[in-house]
């Protein structure tokens, strides 16, 4: 199966994103935050394949779909140890690993449900405080959300 | 300070805390001075409060600034479903400070960033409540003459009492040691604890409020309140366990004093009232002159 999925990852995609090293089973839920179902172009996926660096680990790949900064930093709080790989061309155009960012905008629901986010029409706004054991305070009701908590908007 | 809204303790440093502290003094002594003659100061509580919007208003009444505003939502456009975000850009257009209480975490802050004047958090749900600890903290340098390395007691509901949380922090930045008497399920959240540690400050836990009053500087009273039990049985427990009475201080430090942010229930006997450590309607009036000082600094008078 890993063979089989590393082959497809050499030849399957002529242009597009591979989301290599995701932590394992943690594949369907970024395939739900980054809305894969409703993705028209073709999507591959594989999960606890064997892995050197992780023992296991999960990996899709979609085609002809390229992702802006705010899908990354999504990512990054699920599979904060990916690898993004741009293909153009048949080739590797781009190789990044996903980061947490400092500040998260826009993508996370505030846990805390007197929040004014929760009731008025904001784009919430956090600081990471943790990047190893995500903890996000919001800006705003300065609560924090934790790691098992988060759920984006 | 000019022109700086005040949302979280967090948002003046230390020296601009002093400043405030010492601009107050200057009003206390001298309470009348008609600084802001041409000021608007808007008041806007969405949510009922006795204490902080009277002192506010007073505040501003004794500067000579005309008040506008409402003490409840009832009869305003927030019940036709306005947003707080329209309804302060629209106060800020009429006035030259807001001032505002809201139900909500976070809105102030949010009110801040809409905002065109500049706002002060009079509470803002569970989270900010920065004017009161600025009077506590002026009222702890009233009575104790200085701020730096006093024994504070904090007794009672230190789970929940937002004015327990900002106290600590702020107490964090004068080498304080701090005494937390509460029941096992209110005490003090790991958050506030966080603050007193990376402070490299001390901290000792107690549930019997006799244990702490020979060596405290501060005692520092607070409400228990009902509803923060999820069992009833736990509340009638304990309800009774904090109250502090005339007999219990006999053997009180001679500077100690007694604070409560108010309203009290039965936590103090009324027998406390007359005695030379109760400090705590000393310390509501002293809320008048720290939002004088407040309000003056932001519109750049003081």
């Amino acid at each position: 199966m890993d063979k089989e999925m590393r082959e497809l990852k050499v030849t399957a995609i002529e242009n597009g994103t591979v989301i290599d090293h995701i932590p394992a089973n943690n594949v369907f839920k970024v395939i739900r935050i980054l809305n894969l179902e409703n993705n028209q172009h073709q999507v591959l996926f594989g999960d606890n394949l064997d892995s050197h660096k992780y023992g296991k680990k999960g990996i899709i790949k979609v085609s002809n779909t390229f992702f802006v900064p705010d899908e990354i930093n999504k990512i990054a709080l699920v599979a904060p140890t990916a690898t993004l790989i741009v293909i153009k061309d048949f080739k590797v155009a781009d190789k990044s690993k996903v980061e947490v960012p400092n500040q998260i905008l826009k993508i996370v629901k505030c846990f805390n449900p007197g929040c004014i986010t929760n009731h008025e029409n904001i784009s919430t706004r956090f600081t990471v405080i943790d990047k190893n054991d995500l903890k996000l305070q919001c800006h705003y009701c300065e609560k924090i959300t934790a790691k098992n908590n988060i759920v984006f908007v | 300070m000019k022109d700086k809204s005040l949302i979280s303790i967090t948002d003046f440093s230390k020296e601009e805390y002093i400043q405030i502290l010492d601009i107050a003094a200057d009003f206390e002594n001298n309470p009348n001075q008609k600084l802001l003659l041409d000021h608007v100061v808007a008041t806007l509580f969405f949510e009922p409060s006795t204490r902080t919007r009277l002192s506010f208003e007073t505040a501003a009444n004794r500067l000579g600034a005309r008040v506008v505003g409402f003490s409840d939502t009832g009869s305003t456009s927030v019940q036709k479903g306005e947003s707080l975000k329209d309804t302060i850009i629209m106060v800020s257009g009429y006035a030259d400070i807001i001032v505002m209480r809201h139900p909500r975490e976070g809105a102030a802050r949010w009110a801040s960033e809409v905002s065109s004047v500049p706002v002060i958090n009079a509470g803002d749900g569970a989270n900010q409540h920065p004017t009161q600890c600025l009077l506590d903290m002026y009222t702890i340098r009233q009575t104790q003459g200085k701020l730096e390395n006093l024994n504070i007691a904090f007794v009672g509901d230190l789970k929940y009492g937002r004015t327990v949380h900002s106290l600590v922090q702020a107490m964090c930045n004068f080498n304080a040691t701090f005494h937390l008497v509460s029941p096992q399920e209110l005490k003090l959240p790991s958050s506030s604890k966080m603050y007193i540690k990376e402070a490299n400050l001390e901290y000792f836990q107690y549930t019997e409020l006799a244990d702490v009053i020979p060596f405290a500087d501060i005692i520092y009273m607070t409400r228990i309140q009902k509803e923060r039990f999820h069992d009833p049985i736990e509340y009638e427990k304990v309800k009774n366990s904090y109250v502090l009475d005339r007999g219990m201080l006999t053997n009180c430090k001679p500077n100690m004093k007694i604070l409560h942010p108010l309203p009290r229930i039965n936590e103090i006997s009324i027998d406390v009232d007359d005695t030379p450590q109760a400090y705590y309607f000393k310390q509501a009036e002293n809320g008048v002159y720290v939002r004088q000082a407040l309000l003056a600094a932001i519109a750049g008078v003081k």
